[in-house]
C-alpha cells in the first residue's frame, strides 16, 4: 500500500507477504520426488518448478548454518530485496515466511523508470520471527498437531488441513502493522478489585458444576481477560483469537445499536442480555445450528479436543470448553443460556460499576501522560497507550513507525543477555526512548521532551515507575 | 430411626417419693422445688430442687390436708397453705402489705423469671393485665385482651389458665396462647398464639404456630424453640419464630421438623416393689399423669421424676434437608457449634454433594454472625480504650456464643480434612476454598494465613500454579511475609514465583531486609545495592553480607564495584574510606589489594 512521504512524488512502501509455505524434507528424500516435500505453497499460481527451488534454498540454508550451530539453525536470512524466515515447530515440519522489504519508489525526470530504494534495516527479525510463530500456533489451536494430522490421514489429510486455514489466515495478516507487540503476544488483564475478582471466580466454579461438560473456562471483560482456566500458552493464543479476530467481527452490528444489537432475552423472569458468539446466532431459531469451532489444547501431554464456546452479555464475554467428543444439542445450549444469561448480565453490570468506583477513586491524574509499552514474561500482561484499540485489520499506533522500530531494537538487546538492563536512546526526532529490563519485566517509555537531558529524562522514567508501577518490583 | 428423636428428656432426673394417698406432691415454679410432703408432713416433707443443695427434709405437725407448700427465694421462709384464704409461715413473722390493687380476677399466672403476674378479668377471662415486680415496686402494665376462637353467648369464663403460658424467648416475654380448634373458624387445627409483652408500651399479637391438628396440647420452651407437645399422638413439634417462612404472612410458622416423639426413656424401678437386678423399663411418655411448666419442666408425679426437656440438635441434620434453613436454625441454638462444623463436613464430603450455590449460603450465614460478632468485640475495645468512665453501661463485653464459627474452627474441623480426603476432585475443593474466601471478602474479615496456606499447597498438589498466579495476581491471596516466604519455597518447582514473591515484599514496605536477602541469594549484588539504596537505608546495610556475595559470584569487576561503593560510604560516614573493626571486612581489604593492589584502596583526602 503506497504511503506518501514528504517528498512530494515519493513513493513508501510497507513490508509485504511474498510467499509462505511448509515443507517437510523427510516426505521427499529422492531426487526428483522433491515436490512431495511441499505441503503448502502461496501463492498457489507459482509454478512448481520455482517452488522446488525455493524449498531447496530454505534447505540448504537450514542445513548449512547447522554445521555452525546444530541446535539452532538459521531463522532468518536477509537479502537486498526481501527477508526470509525459517521456523521447524515440529520435528522436520518447517514454515518460511517470506517479507519483501519496505522500499521507496524514487520518481525520475526524462521520462525515465522510477527508481526502488529497498530499505533492509528497518525490518526487526523478532518481530516478524513472532508472527511467523504465531502462524503456527494460530494453525494448531484449531488443527491440532501437523504430525497428528499425518498420522490420522496421511500427506493428504496434512495438506487439506493447511490450505484450507491458510487460505484464510494468510490474508489476515498484516504485516505492514507489526511490532514490538507481536513479539510479546501479551494478554492484557482487566485491572479489578478482589471482591469482584472473587465474584468472578465463585460464577465460573458455579456454572462449571452446574454443567458438567464444561470443563474449562475463560472470563473476559473489555476484551481483557480476568480468569483463564487454560495454561497460559493455550489462553496465549485463544486470547489472540478473540480480541483480534472474533470480538472484532462481533462489535461491528454492537455499535451500530445502542449497548447490544438484540433485545434482551427473557429466561424465567429474568432479563438478560446473553447470546452466543460461537454457534447458534440465534437460539429461537428452529433451523439453528449447534456447531462450534474446535480447539485443541494441551498438544504437549494430554491432547485434548474441544468445543469453543463463547458466549457474551454486555461487555463480559465467556469461553466455555467442552470435550468435543460430546455432540452439543440445543437443549445444552438452551440449559446454558438459561443458566448463565441472567447471572453474566448482572455481573457484566457489577464489573462496570465496580470498575468506574475505582476509576473515580484512583483519579484522572492517574491516566498516563506517558507513551509506554509494559510487558511481563511471567504472566504475559502487556499494557500499552502506544496503541489504539486493535480492530481485526490493523492495530494502530499513536507514534511514529520509527520509533516503534526503536523500541523493537531496544527489544532485541534486552533479549541478548539476562542481566537487568537500562537503555536511553535519543532519536532523530528529538523524542526520548527508554527501555528498562528487571527480572522478567519490561517496559518502553517514549518522551516528547526536546530540551530533556538525560538526567531529567531518567528522573521523569522514575517517578512514572512511581506512579504506576508502585506495586510490582521493578529496580530501577 | 433412633437418631430422629430430637427432643430427650434429661439424664439426670430429679426423683422424689411418687404421689400417692399418703404421699402429696407440690411443684414449685420459682425455686424449681419439688416437695413430697406424707401425710401432711408429719412423716416428713422432702423438698428437691435442680441441684443437692437445694435439697430439704424436714418434719412438720400435720395440721390438715396441705394445699400448696413453698420456700421464699433461699430456702429461708416456708409458706403453707392448708385452706383457701390463708398462708401459713411456721416461724412468727408478720407480713406487711405494700400496696393493694382492686381488680375482679378469675385466675393469676405468675412468671419468676421475669417477675410478672399475669391476672385474668372480666366475664370472659380473656382481658390479661400484667404487673411487673421489680425489688419493692409493683407496676401496673397495659393489659390486654386474647382473641377467642369463638365468643360464647351468653358470656362466660372463656379462657382458662391451662391455655395459658408466659416465657421467654429470645430474651423477650410472650404470653402464649393456646387457641384450640373451633368449629365455627375454617382454621384446619389448633394453633398457639404469641404476644409479645414488652416491658414499656402495649402487648401485641406477633406470631401464630400452625399445630395442624387438633386435640390435647402441652407447651414448653426449649433453647428458644416453642415445644408444643401432642397427646393424642404422642409426639411433639418445634417452632422457632425467628425462622421467617418463605411465603409466611404477618409470622405465621410451621413446624421447623416433622413432628416426632421425645426420645423414648426408660427408669430403674425403685422402692419395695423393685427386684434389685431388674431392667430398666420403658416410661410411658405423654402420660396422663404428665404435668408441664415452663419453661423446660416435665413431672411426672405417679412416677416421682422431674425432667428437664432438651433438644438435640444431631438429629435435625437429616430431618431438615434445606441447608440454608438448617443454619438458619442451628445458628440460633445454644449448643450448636459441633452439629454447625458437622453439617458443613457432610455438606462437601457426604453422599448428597451440597452444590456450590448452597456452599456459598452456608458460608456466608456463618460468617454473617462471626462477623457481627468481631464487630462487637471491636466496638467494645474501642469503647474500653477511649476510656471506660464515659458510657460505662452501655458497653457489655460481647458473649461468644457457639454460634461464632471462626476460620480456625473451620480448618481445623472441616477444610484441612475436606482437602485431604481421597475421591474429591480437586476442582471442587479450590471451588470451596475460594468460596470460603469470597464469603469472608464479603463480609470483610480478614483472611488468616493458613486459609491462603490451604489453597495453595492444594494447587501445588495438583500443578496448578498458572491458577496460583492468577489469584495472587488479583491480590485474592493478601499479601504477608509469610506468603512471601511460602512462595519463595516453590521457585524450584515454580519460577515465576520468585517474581511474585518479591512484588509482594515491596508491597508490604516492611520487607526490606528480606529482599535484599533474596537478591543476595540470586547473586544480584548490584540490584541488592540500587534497592536498598533507593528505600534510603543504604547507610545502614552491612557491607560484609554485600561484599561476602559480591566475592561468591566470581565477579573481580562486581567486587571491585561493591567494595567501592562502601569505601565511598565510609568516607561520607566517617570522613575515611577504610572499615571499621566492627564491619569484620580484613578478609575483603585483604582480597582487594590482593586483586586491584594496595594502590586501588582509595585515598584518605588529604588536606
Amino acid at each position: 500500500i503506497p504511503r506518501m512521504a514528504s517528498g512530494m512524488q515519493e513513493k513508501q512502501y510497507a513490508p509485504s507477504l511474498l510467499s509462505f509455505f511448509i515443507y517437510n524434507p523427510k516426505f521427499g528424500p529422492r531426487e526428483g520426488e522433491e515436490e512431495k516435500k511441499i505441503l503448502f505453497y502461496h501463492p498457489i499460481e507459482i509454478e512448481k518448478n520455482e517452488k522446488i527451488r525455493n524449498v531447496g534454498l530454505c534447505e540448504a540454508i537450514v542445513q548449512f548454518t547447522r554445521t555452525f550451530c546444530p541446535t539452532k539453525p538459521a531463522k532468518s536470512l536477509h537479502t537486498q530485496k526481501n527477508r526470509q524466515f525459517f521456523h521447524e515447530p515440529e520435528e522436520n515440519y518447517w514454515m518460511v515466511m517470506v517479507v519483501r522489504n519496505p522500499m521507496v519508489e524514487k520518481p525520475n525526470k526524462d521520462g525515465k523508470p522510477p527508481t526502488v530504494e529497498y530499505q533492509e534495516e528497518e525490518i526487526i527479525d523478532s518481530v516478524y520471527g513472532s508472527v511467523l510463530k504465531q502462524c503456527y500456533s494460530m494453525y494448531k489451536l484449531f488443527n491440532g498437531t501437523f504430525s497428528r494430522a499425518f498420522e490420522a490421514g496421511g500427506v493428504e489429510l496434512l495438506t487439506q488441513k493447511l490450505e484450507k486455514f491458510f487460505y484464510r489466515y494468510l490474508q489476515t495478516l498484516h504485516l505492514q502493522s507489526c511490532d514490538l507487540l507481536d513479539v510479546f503476544g501479551g494478554i492484557s488483564f482487566f485491572p479489578l478489585d478482589k471482591m469482584t475478582y472473587l465474584k468472578i471466580q465463585s460464577f465460573v466454579n458455579r456454572v462449571e458444576e452446574s454443567l458438567s461438560l464444561v470443563k474449562y473456562t475463560a472470563f473476559l471483560y473489555n476484551d481483557q481477560l480476568i480468569w483463564s482456566g487454560l495454561e497460559q500458552d493455550d489462553m496465549q493464543i485463544l486470547y489472540k483469537y478473540l480480541t483480534t479476530s472474533l470480538f472484532p467481527r462481533h462489535t461491528e452490528p454492537e455499535l451500530a445499536g445502542r449497548d447490544s444489537p438484540l433485545r434482551p432475552e427473557v429466561a424465567g423472569n429474568l432479563l438478560h442480555y446473553g447470546r452466543f458468539l460461537t454457534g447458534p446466532a440465534n437460539l429461537k431459531d428452529p433451523e439453528a445450528k449447534f456447531r462450534f469451532p474446535k480447539i485443541f489444547v494441551n498438544t504437549e501431554d494430554s491432547y485434548e479436543e474441544l468445543h469453543l464456546i463463547v458466549y457474551k452479555a454486555m461487555s463480559a464475554a465467556v469461553c466455555f470448553m467442552v470435550n468435543a467428543a460430546v455432540d452439543l444439542s440445543r437443549e445444552f445450549c438452551e440449559q446454558l443460556d438459561s443458566l448463565v444469561g441472567p447471572q453474566l448480565t448482572l455481573l457484566a453490570s457489577d464489573i462496570c460499576e465496580q470498575y468506574n468506583i475505582n476509576r473515580r477513586i484512583s483519579g484522572p491524574e492517574k491516566e498516563p501522560q506517558f507513551k509506554f509499552i509494559y510487558f511481563n514474561h511471567m504472566n504475559l500482561a502487556e499494557k500499552s497507550t502506544i496503541h489504539m484499540r486493535k480492530t481485526a485489520s490493523v492495530s494502530l499506533t499513536s507514534v511514529h513507525p520509527d520509533l516503534m522500530k526503536i523500541l523493537g531494537d531496544i527489544n532485541c538487546d534486552f533479549a541478548r543477555v539476562d542481566e537487568d538492563e537500562e537503555i536511553i536512546v535519543k532519536a532523530m526526532t528529538d523524542y526520548w526512548v527508554v527501555g528498562k529490563k528487571s527480572d522478567q519485566r519490561e517496559l518502553y517509555v517514549i518522551l516528547n521532551q526536546k530540551n530533556a537531558n538525560l538526567i531529567e529524562v531518567n528522573e521523569e522514567v522514575k517517578r512514572l515507575c512511581a506512579t504506576q508501577f508502585n506495586n510490582i518490583f521493578f529496580l530501577d | 430411626m433412633s437418631d430422629e428423636y430430637y427432643l430427650e428428656l434429661s439424664e439426670n432426673p430429679v426423683q422424689f417419693e411418687n404421689a400417692s394417698s399418703v404421699n402429696n406432691v407440690f411443684f414449685d415454679e420459682a425455686n424449681k422445688q419439688v416437695f413430697a410432703v406424707r401425710s401432711g408432713g408429719a412423716t416428713g416433707v422432702v423438698v428437691k430442687g435442680p441441684d443437692d443443695k437445694s435439697s430439704v427434709a424436714f418434719r412438720m405437725d400435720d395440721k390438715g390436708e396441705v394445699k400448696c407448700i413453698k420456700f421464699s427465694l433461699g430456702n429461708k421462709i416456708l409458706a403453707v397453705q392448708r385452706t383457701t384464704k390463708s398462708v401459713v409461715l411456721p416461724d412468727k413473722r408478720t407480713l406487711k402489705l405494700l400496696k393493694s390493687q382492686s381488680i375482679n380476677v378469675n385466675w393469676y399466672m405468675y412468671c419468676p423469671e421475669t417477675a410478672v403476674l399475669l391476672l385474668s378479668t372480666t366475664v370472659q377471662g380473656n382481658v390479661l393485665q400484667p404487673f411487673a415486680f421489680k425489688s419493692a415496686t409493683v407496676s401496673k402494665m397495659s393489659k390486654f385482651e386474647i382473641e377467642l376462637p369463638a365468643v360464647p353467648k351468653p358470656a362466660k369464663l372463656s379462657l382458662s389458665e391451662r391455655d395459658i403460658a408466659v416465657a421467654t424467648i429470645y430474651d423477650q416475654l410472650y404470653v402464649m396462647y393456646l387457641k384450640h380448634h373451633s368449629r365455627s373458624t375454617n382454621s384446619p387445627g389448633a394453633e398457639v398464639v404469641l404476644y409479645h409483652l414488652p416491658r414499656e408500651g402495649t402487648c401485641r399479637k406477633t406470631h401464630v404456630l400452625k399445630l395442624n391438628t387438633t386435640g390435647k396440647f402441652a407447651l414448653n420452651v426449649v433453647d428458644n424453640l416453642v415445644v408444643v407437645h401432642h397427646q393424642s399422638s404422642q409426639t411433639s413439634l418445634i417452632y422457632d419464630i425467628k425462622l421467617r417462612e418463605l411465603d409466611g404472612a404477618l409470622n405465621v410458622h410451621q413446624p421447623v421438623l416433622p413432628a416426632r416423639s421425645i426420645n423414648p426413656y426408660k427408669i430403674h424401678l425403685t422402692g419395695p416393689a423393685a427386684a434389685p437386678s431388674q431392667a430398666p423399663v420403658p416410661c410411658e411418655l405423654y402420660s396422663s399423669s404428665w404435668s408441664v411448666f415452663q419453661p423446660d419442666i416435665i413431672i411426672s408425679a405417679s412416677e416421682g421424676y422431674l425432667w428437664y426437656l432438651q433438644v438435640k440438635l444431631q438429629p435435625t441434620l437429616n430431618l431438615l434437608q434445606d441447608k440454608g434453613k438448617l443454619m438458619d436454625f442451628l445458628l440460633r441454638r445454644r449448643d450448636c457449634k459441633m452439629v454447625i462444623l458437622s453439617v458443613c463436613s457432610l455438606m462437601l464430603t457426604g453422599g448428597d454433594k451440597g452444590n456450590l450455590s448452597v456452599v456459598a449460603t452456608v458460608f456466608d450465614k456463618l460468617n454473617q454472625v462471626y462477623k457481627e460478632y468481631l464487630d462487637a468485640e471491636q466496638a467494645y475495645t474501642a469503647a474500653m480504650e477511649s476510656g471506660p468512665s464515659r458510657s460505662s453501661t452501655s458497653y457489655k463485653r460481647p458473649v461468644r456464643t457457639q454460634a461464632v464459627i471462626d476460620q480456625s474452627d473451620m480448618y481445623t474441623h472441616v477444610l484441612s480434612d475436606f482437602t485431604e480426603k481421597k475421591g474429591v476432585k480437586h476442582k471442587f475443593i479450590i471451588a470451596v476454598l475460594m468460596e470460603y474466601i469470597r464469603s469472608l471478602n464479603q463480609f470483610q474479615i480478614p483472611v488468616q494465613h493458613y486459609l491462603y496456606e490451604l489453597v495453595i499447597k492444594t494447587l501445588v498438589q495438583h500443578n496448578l500454579f498458572y491458577m496460583l498466579h492468577q489469584f495472587l495476581q488479583y491480590h485474592v491471596l493478601s499479601d504477608s511475609k509469610p506468603l512471601a516466604c511460602l512462595l519463595l519455597s516453590l521457585e524450584s518447582t515454580y519460577p515465576p514465583a520468585h517474581q511474585l514473591s518479591l512484588d509482594m515484599l515491596k508491597r508490604l514496605s516492611t520487607a526490606n531486609d528480606e529482599i535484599v536477602e533474596v537478591l543476595l541469594s540470586k547473586q544480584q549484588v548490584l540490584g541488592a545495592l540500587r534497592f536498598i539504596r533507593s528505600v534510603g537505608a543504604h547507610d545502614n546495610v552491612s557491607a560484609r553480607k554485600f561484599l561476602d556475595a559480591a566475592r561468591q559470584t566470581n565477579d573481580t569487576m562486581l567486587f571491585y564495584t561493591i567494595f567501592r561503593f562502601f569505601e565511598q560510604r565510609n568516607m561520607r560516614l566517617r570522613g575515611n574510606p577504610g572499615f571499621s573493626q566492627g564491619e569484620h571486612c580484613e578478609e575483603h581489604v585483604a582480597y582487594f589489594k590482593q586483586v586491584f593492589g594496595e594502590n586501588a584502596l582509595m585515598k584518605q583526602a588529604t588536606a
